[in-house]
């Protein structure tokens, strides 16, 4: 069999369709996320849902539906937690996430099932997804999105400044709470493709990617959510390619999709720290007169348009940054500003 | 005293604020009327940061009552008519944020949420960016502009919302001074317009003619409410009541704002 084959299957078309709504909600919500210095929430809400997972396992119910109950749950508390602002705040928060994954491992084994049907949710699996699932997900995601880019103003204000939106009488802990909802449903609706040990991945390193090339909160999640959506897809695809080789390996299509999404990091970073050096080193001075009027030593280089030395502005004019100083040209000839 | 006619807007009674047990503010009293400009002043520890975010609803009170435009502060619903400059550390978060959208969300006082900005939404945000003179940077990201810059956004941002009346936690800390000049002249157009405008600092500079009453605040009471003084008088030196009321005369200001105020 071909990919071109796989491709025109049943299954794998609606893996994709999955994968790249997942690709494009969980960045959406996880740009709100590194925003409010939050990164690892999507992490403690995945570790959280391995019991909803059990849970399913050993009830029989729809994993994925204990899944978002148990995570919305988990989010709550979370959050809760982080609201309350307790000095062992990290503390609550980790033994959340250790009770979520053991208690999941446990229960599991008492459901009686082995590793390798956790091993599916915990780090993605195209075959197990079925049609009801792909339904499940394209709804969840939808929804995510929806709101996510609808609130966006209100959720900007609430993440870049509590208290300013507070007085301007925006409902901050709603909004706090609605975020966490938001990324408890992506992490489910992400359980089938990235799993849910990598979930926080998908929602970060786009969102890494993206921030080192924008300038603004908008272009940061449209960004994120390309990469996300590019990293999801081309992932999948990976993973399903390889499974098509002649040794048969079975790649989880979790870790390639993450391992996608960390080289357009690597690729955009260079890019970004290039930029914010430039960007640093051209930083208008401070619009103050210089202390006193005094002239550069001997000074035989002229500056000008491309010298080499980086032209600074400086109040009306431009000042050279030339061996640590700044040189600001003065008739015939240059003055120390 | 000026404007002893104009309408109360901010009336804090006995207004007693206990952080962690400790009491910061003790018994406070302080009426500011319609169109004045107060600075809130004070050594840092004296409680006048508290004092504005116990106004604003930001820090419970443990006793006491405020009210804004004759509202209690737990009933007060109409968050277009206050204007709020926290201080500056809030501006920059872990994503790149836009001089034009941090300003944007001043603007969320007077919008439906999921509904798109309207044009009056658009002309606002452009107008506050005109009046702090950062227009030009609209589109460039917050962090990479200098502290005061960035304070100037911090005041677009609620300028943005058409407030009748502002708080401003030390707009000036760490400002350099053609940055606190630009404020001032941000602020003074603001005052001319009518505002009401109540100021933290520490210390005045370029602000000092535009302000009609200083309270100064020392180990959380009022210690002083009247005529602005010089600084020195403020730390606690010698010539208390040296009131040199030296720019345009106020009594003015009431009739100004019959025929050209909002
Ligand atoms: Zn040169
Ligand atoms: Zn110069
Ligand atoms: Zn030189
Ligand atoms: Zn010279």
């Amino acid at each position: 069999m071909s990919l071109l084959d796989l491709l025109a299957l049943d299954f794998m078309q609606r893996a994709m369709l999955a994968a790249l709504l997942t690709g494009l909600a969980a960045p959406a919500i996880g740009t709100f996320l590194v925003q409010r210095r939050l990164a690892l929430l999507g992490d403690g809400i995945g570790h959280v849902a391995v019991t909803g997972v059990a849970l399913g396992l050993l009830t029989g119910t729809s994993p994925t539906w204990t899944a978002v109950v148990v995570a919305i749950l988990g989010a709550v508390a979370i959050e809760v937690i982080r609201e309350q602002g307790h000095t062992n705040g990290d503390v609550a928060l980790a033994l959340l996430f250790y009770g979520g994954l053991a208690g999941g491992v446990l229960v599991t084994g008492l459901a009686g099932q082995g590793a390798a049907s956790l091993q599916a949710y915990l780090f993605g699996s195209v075959t197990s997804i079925s049609g009801a699932d792909v339904w499940f997900t394209l709804g969840l995601a939808v929804v995510v999105l929806a709101v996510t880019l609808g609130l966006l103003p209100q959720l900007f204000a609430v993440a870049s400044d509590p208290d300013f939106a507070q007085v301007a009488g925006v409902r901050v802990r709603a909004y706090n709470l609605l975020v966490a909802v938001l990324a408890a449903v992506t992490v489910t609706v992400a359980m089938r493709t990235v799993g849910l040990l990598l979930v926080s991945a998908l929602m970060v390193v786009p969102v890494a990617a993206s921030q080192q090339l924008a300038r603004s909160f908008r272009a940061t999640i449209v960004g994120a959510m390309a990469v996300g959506g590019g990293a999801a897809v081309a992932g999948l695809l990976i993973s399903a390619a390889l499974s098509l080789l002649p040794s048969r390996p079975t790649v989880a299509p979790g870790p390639a999709i993450v391992l996608l999404a960390l080289a357009m990091f690597a690729a955009t970073w260079p890019l970004g720290v290039w930029l914010r050096h430039r960007r640093r080193v051209l930083a208008p001075f401070a619009a103050e007169e210089p202390v006193r009027h005094e002239p550069a030593d001997i000074h035989p280089h002229q500056h000008g348009d491309d010298c080499g030395h980086p032209a600074v502005q400086h109040g009306d004019h431009v000042d050279y940054v030339h061996d640590g100083h700044r040189h600001a040209p003065h008739g015939e000839h240059y003055d120390e500003h | 005293m000026l404007n002893v006619l104009g309408t109360p807007v901010v009336e804090a009674d006995r207004v007693t604020v206990a952080i962690a047990g400790r009491p910061v503010l003790r018994g406070v009293d302080v009426t500011i009327r319609e169109g004045e400009f107060v600075a809130l002043l004070g050594a840092n520890g004296s409680g006048k940061s508290t004092l504005v975010r116990a106004l604003t609803g930001l820090r419970p009170l443990t006793s006491g009552r405020v009210r804004l435009f004759g509202t209690p502060l737990h009933d007060f619903r109409e968050h277009a008519r206050i204007g709020f400059v926290p201080q500056r550390a809030t501006a920059a978060g872990g994503v790149p944020a836009s001089v034009r959208e941090v300003v944007a969300s001043g603007r969320l006082t007077r919008r439906t949420p999921l509904r798109p900005a309207s044009r009056a939404d658009r002309r606002a945000v452009q107008d506050a960016l005109e009046l702090v003179g950062l227009a030009d940077r609209a589109h460039e990201g917050v962090s990479t502009l200098s502290g005061g810059q960035q304070q100037r956004v911090l005041i677009a941002r609620a300028l943005a919302g058409d407030p009748e009346l502002f708080f401003l936690d030390e707009p000036t800390a760490g400002v350099d001074l053609p940055n606190q000049q630009a404020l001032a002249g941000a602020l003074r157009t603001l005052s001319e317009r009518g505002a009401t405008v109540v100021l933290v600092a520490h210390e005045l500079g370029p602000m000092e003619p535009l302000v009609d009453r200083a309270v100064v605040m020392r180990d959380g009471r009022v210690a002083y409410d009247g005529a602005p003084l010089s600084l020195d008088a403020v730390h606690g030196h010698h010539h208390p009541f040296e009131t040199t009321h030296d720019h345009a005369p106020h009594v003015g200001s009431p009739l100004d704002r019959l025929e050209g105020g909002r």
